[in-house]
Formats: structure tokens, sequence, C-alpha cells
């Protein structure tokens, strides 16, 4: 009861922050009700008992992805208007795979109601040892029977990092860095001039 | 203790990876000077590498749950590839520093890139074939666009990025349909359910994607389209790395995808190996002819010898794949003395490459000239050098397993085939002297020297190199 209770609550305000996203005037608007969506998918997750999409999505997504967007928004100049401008003309075109997705939607539902026994054809859910999280159960496997994809992935990765760092990064020239060392290392020998001022005279 | 010994089979990769890890951070915590010497020491790290696989047992172990497998194969192709990997990069350390690419993190990334093609050899698993694959692919875009100021070396690198993420897709999506239909990753479970139930329609629909990709990587006609631009666009020396060694390893790759894990349906995949060799071997002879740049035509001459070495992988059989082997370690090392002229051909105002600035190098250089042309001969498959048994041997495999169309039409591609590297010869003996180039180095003396001595004196004790070729190619038929 309880349970379905929060269901709604979640999957009602996943669809709301969703349909949000795509009207909301102020795009910042915009990025901060994709979190909120975000965060009700996690929640959904963790009514099916998969805490750890759940810590996932609010880690990757909440934490990586939505505040990436929203640096690319606030630091990037995008006219919005300019891109809603075409809405009208891209309607038709959004409109077919809205109408697709939806007749495929329709035909998977209606395969179950139609004839039951497809159900059972349905792959039963792995069942996990008893008192183990999910968490737990997917740590013992990825570094055990899968520590080599494991650590093969992590170094693509970092050639990734590696490749992205020597294709784009440029040291500028006259760009004034802090310089820790160099300052410390100062002396009054060095930065201080002492000028034999005549009294009246100025300098 | 005990725990660690089960590791010791794959100690060659782990020192590489590690080693590759510690002079990343050497590179990073040191001057702008470093870059040399970083350069030296992944070339002693290569070397380590490849004497801790020469001193493995010879036994043939499973490892991670049979999803990597360490055999003779799998060895005799690694020692191949840390060969070119090292020699290529030896070679061209002058070449890296007239260009200015020479960065520590070139080296860092030739060395991932070996590494990745180590573990793809060793795959067993379409998960660790794809892992490896890709480690090998992502730090191969990166050094195509190394040049990162000129336009058509990150042109090079973009195209190839874009076509290497379409090909993975689809390598991908076979690869999930080939799980979907026989309910395992590794290569004995999918060959022992074929061998049991049969092959069906959705097999074959994900096994000709999973081929797709594979002659992608190398770029095997119709998937061949990347190739010229890339070779064109990067940097010299990085060519010549493109040339010799990621060939090797994705080849090797698809022979023990297709041997091990598809031996039961080999009727079924041989129709798309005959179809994709003669392609590459037709369109390797043919369009190379009209090529006026010499990184271009070595492109289309790549493209034809994959053809040429997908004939013993046609032919599925011990002796099929023996061909294919001895066939990769002669293309190894003509394409390292080939691409050793090409590193040289190096005036005042930078490296050249059309085919013009090798005119009359006979009167400029008779012993580079010489040297150039057999290796030419030798591409070409002229007797009595390398290149002739390269392909007598995938012919003769071909043959046994009666199929001679393939057979017969690859010998009139060979032939075609030889008017090109003729005509480069003819440039160069023929025609008035162009300018001179610069006095070639002496590391690329030496590359060329030892690749020419090889090709020349095959001939005179093959047994080592067969013998060893025999020994890997029975692996696969365990």
């Amino acid at each position: 009861m309880l349970s379905g209770f929060f269901f709604y609550l979640f999957s009602a305000m996943v669809v709301a922050s969703a349909f949000m996203v795509i009207t909301a005037r102020n795009p910042v608007h915009g990025v901060l009700f994709l979190i909120l969506a975000f965060f009700n998918s996690a929640g959904l997750f963790l009514l099916l008992g998969a805490e750890f999409l759940a810590m996932i999505l609010v880690i990757v997504y909440v934490g990586a992805v939505a505040v990436l967007f929203l640096f690319v928004v606030m630091m990037l100049d995008v006219d919005f208007a300019e891109l809603r401008a075409g809405f009208i003309k891209y309607l038709p075109f959004g409109a077919t795979v809205g109408i697709i997705l939806l007749i495929e939607l329709i035909m998977v539902l209606g395969g179950w109601a139609i004839s039951p026994e497809l159900k059972s054809t349905v792959a039963a859910p792995f069942k996990a040892a008893p008192n183990i999280t999910n968490t737990e159960a997917i740590g013992r496997i990825l570094y055990t029977d899968y520590v080599y994809f494991f650590e093969l992935a992590g170094l693509i990765l970092l050639v990734a990092m590696i490749g992205a760092i020597v294709l784009t990064l440029r040291q500028k020239e006259g760009v004034l860095r802090q310089d820790i060392s160099a300052q410390v290392a100062r002396t009054p020998a060095t930065s201080i001039e002492v000028k034999p001022v005549k009294p009246g005279a100025g300098l | 203790m005990s725990v660690l010994m089960q590791y010791a089979p794959l100690l060659p990769e782990i020192v590489l990876a590690v080693g590759t890890l510690v002079l990343l951070l050497v590179g990073a915590f040191s001057s702008n000077r470093s870059s040399v010497t970083v350069t030296w020491l992944s070339l002693i790290l290569m070397v380590i590498t490849a004497g801790l696989i020469i001193y493995q047992s010879s036994e043939t172990v499973e490892m991670f749950n049979k999803t990597l497998i360490i055999d003779s194969y799998g060895r005799f192709i690694k020692i191949l590839i840390l060969i070119g990997s090292g020699v290529a990069l030896f070679m061209s350390i002058d070449q890296l520093r007239q260009s200015q690419i020479l960065k520590f993190e070139y080296a860092i990334l030739v060395l991932f890139a070996t590494l990745g093609m180590l573990l793809m050899v060793s795959a067993n698993d379409l998960i660790s074939l794809y892992l490896g694959l890709e480690l090998q692919s992502l730090a191969l875009y990166v050094v195509a666009a190394f040049r990162r100021d000129s336009v058509r070396s990150s042109e090079a690198g973009l195209k190839y990025f874009v076509l290497g993420a379409l090909s993975s897709g689809m390598l991908l999506y076979g690869a999930s349909l080939i799980y979907g239909f026989t309910g395992s990753t590794t290569f004995p479970q999918i060959a022992a359910v074929l061998q049991e139930s049969g092959t069906n329609l959705g097999l074959i629909f994900g096994l000709v994607f999973l081929i797709s990709g594979l002659a992608f990587k190398i770029s095997a006609v119709p998937f061949h389209m990347w190739t010229p631009d890339v070779y064109e666009g990067a940097p010299t020396p990085v060519t010549a790395f493109f040339a010799a060694v990621p060939k090797i390893a994705a080849m090797a790759l698809f022979v023990r995808v297709a041997l091990t894990a598809f031996p039961s349906i080999t009727s079924d995949w041989q129709q798309i190996v005959v179809f994709i060799s003669i392609a590459s071997m037709g369109l390797g002879a043919f369009a190379a002819i009209g090529q006026t740049n010499i990184k271009r035509l070595m492109a289309y001459s790549s493209i034809g010898h994959m053809g040429f070495a997908l004939v013993g992988l046609a032919a599925g059989s011990v002796d099929g794949a023996k061909g294919v082997i001895i066939y990769l370690a002669i293309y190894l090392a003509m394409t390292l003395g080939t691409f050793a002229c090409i590193l040289a051909m190096n005036r005042s105002e930078g490296l050249v490459e059309n085919i013009d600035d090798l005119a009359g190098l006979s009167q400029n250089n008779l012993p580079m000239a010489f040297l150039l042309a057999m290796l030419l001969f030798s591409l070409a498959g002229i007797p009595p050098l390398a290149g002739f048994f390269a392909k007598f041997y995938v012919f003769l495999a071909a043959i046994k397993a009666d199929l001679y169309a393939l057979a017969v039409i690859g010998v009139l591609a060979s032939v075609v085939g030889a008017y090109y590297y003729l005509r480069i010869i003819k440039v160069m003996f023929f025609d008035p002297p162009a300018e001179p180039f610069e006095p070639m180095s002496g590391r690329l003396k030496l590359v060329l020297g030892v690749s020419g001595l090889f090709v020349l004196l095959f001939v005179v004790s093959p047994a080592p190199l067969v013998t060893a070729a025999e020994i890997a190619a029975k692996a696969l038929f365990l």
C-alpha cells in the first residue's frame, strides 16, 4: 500500500519534472528540473530493490552529468530562443518518432494482454543470495570474476583522458600564474630597490 | 603468494601496463625535455615484455574464467606486435622531433595501443575481445591526430575516430546477437553450443556484424575507405606504425575468432571471408595504380595484403592459419623496411611523400634505391624474395582446401599489383634525378638493412619461421 503510494508519487514527479525540462523558459531551471527527475527515478529504482542503480543514478547523473549540463548552460552563451524557433518545423518528425514508440509500447503491453502465457517466457529475475544487498553482490563478482574487464575498462578511460589532454591542452603564453615557490623565495634584495631621495625634490 | 602466482602467465602484459603507468608519471612530473628519455625507456619496456613472453613456458593457460587464453599462437603474434611497435618507434624518433610531435605522450599512447593489441590477441571471450580492441583503437585515434595544428592530421584522427566508433558499434551489435543466440560470450562455449545445436539465422546475422567490425579494423574491402585518408593525413612516423602493427593484431584476432569460436560453421563464414578477400585484393591492385602519394599507395598496398592474408583464413585449416601467420610476419618485415625508406625521404624543408620525389634515387643513393627496389619486388611477390613465400603458403592452403577460384584470382591480383610497385622502381632507376635527400640516419639504415637481409635471406633458411608458425597455428586447433 505504502509502496504503491510512493510509486505514484515518484512517477508523477518524474513525468511532471520531465515535462518542465522541455517547457521551462529559463534553461537553468530546465537543468534543475532534470536533476529533480533523476532523483525521483532513483526513488523508483529503490522501490524496485535496485539500490545500487539508485545510487549510481544520483552519483553519476546528478553529481556529474547534470552539473556538467548546468556549467555548459551557464558558461556558454547559447541562444535558446533561436534553438526553439525550429519547434514547429521539427514537430512532424518528432511526432512520428513519438507515435512509433507509442505503437511499440502498445504492441509489447498488448502482447501480454492478448496471450498471458508470454509472461512466462520472460527470464525470471535473478534471485540473489539472501541477506546480500545487490551492491555487495555486484562488488563480489566485479572484483573477482570480472576483475580483468574492470581493470581493462579503467585503462581505456585513462587513455581517453590522456588523449583529451594531449589533443586540447595548450600552454598559453603571457598568462599570469601563481608560482608559490617563486613568491616564497623572494628576498628584499630582489624585490626592493632603495633609491636615495633628496629632501624636497621628489623622485 | 600462491594467490598471485595464478596471474603469472599474464606477467608480460602486467609488466607492460605497470611500466607504462610509471613512465606516464615520469613524463608528467619531469620537464619538457624528458620526451626522448621516456621514448627510450618505452623501447626498453617493450624489449623486457618481449623477453618475458619468449621465456614463458609453452603451455596453454586459460585465465579469468576462460576469458583470456595464453597459448603459442598468442605468443608468436605478440612477439611480432612488440617487434613492430618497437621498431616503428625506434626508427622514427628523429622524424618525430622534426615534425614537432616528439612529446612523451606519443610513446605512452603507443605503449597503451601495444598493450591493447597484446590483450586482444589473447582474447577468448567477446567482452575481452571488445575491451582489448577498444584500448588499442582509442590510443590509435589520438595518435593519428597527434599533430594537432595540422588540419590534415586532425581530419585523419577525426575520420578514423568516427568510422572506428561506427565499426565498434557493429561489432558490439554482432557480439550481442551471438551472445543472445548461444547464451555464452566465451569462444569455446560458443563453439560447443554451435557444435551441438547447429546454426540459425539470428546467429549468422550476428556473425556478419562481428566480421564487419573486424574487417574494418584490418581495413578489408568494403570497410577500407578510412585507410588512404588516415595514412595520408597522419604524420609519417604514425603511418609507419599504423601500416605495420594494428593490422597484424586485428588479423590475428580475426583468425582466432573465426577458428576457435566458429569452427563448426566454417562454411558460413568462409563465403564472407572469400568475398572480402577477393574484393580487397582487387581494390588493392587497381586503386593503387593512380596514386601519386607514396603513403596513399602504401595504404592501398596494405588493403591488398590483408586480402592475401585472408586467403589463408578462408581455407579454415591448420595450413591456412600457418599461412596467415607467416604472411603477417613477412608483411611486418617488408612494411617496416619500406617505411624506413619513406621516413628517409627527407629534404631540408621537411618530409616529402610524393612518388616523383624518388626520381633518380639510384644516382643519388644507390644502396637505398637498391634495398627499396628489393622490398618493392618482395611486396609484389617476386621469387626468390620473402614476399613470394608469404603468398605461396596462403595460396597453397587455399588449393588444399579446394578454393581454386580464390587462388587463381589472388595470383591475377598480385600480377596487377606488381605494376604499381614496378612503376616506383622505374621512377627510381630511369627517371632524371630529383634533388637528393638528406643523409639517412643510422637507425633507419639499421632497420632498412635488417629488413632487407630478412627479405633476401628468407629463402635460404625458411625453416625457423615456418616451424614456429606451424606450432602457433596448431595451438588454434586443440
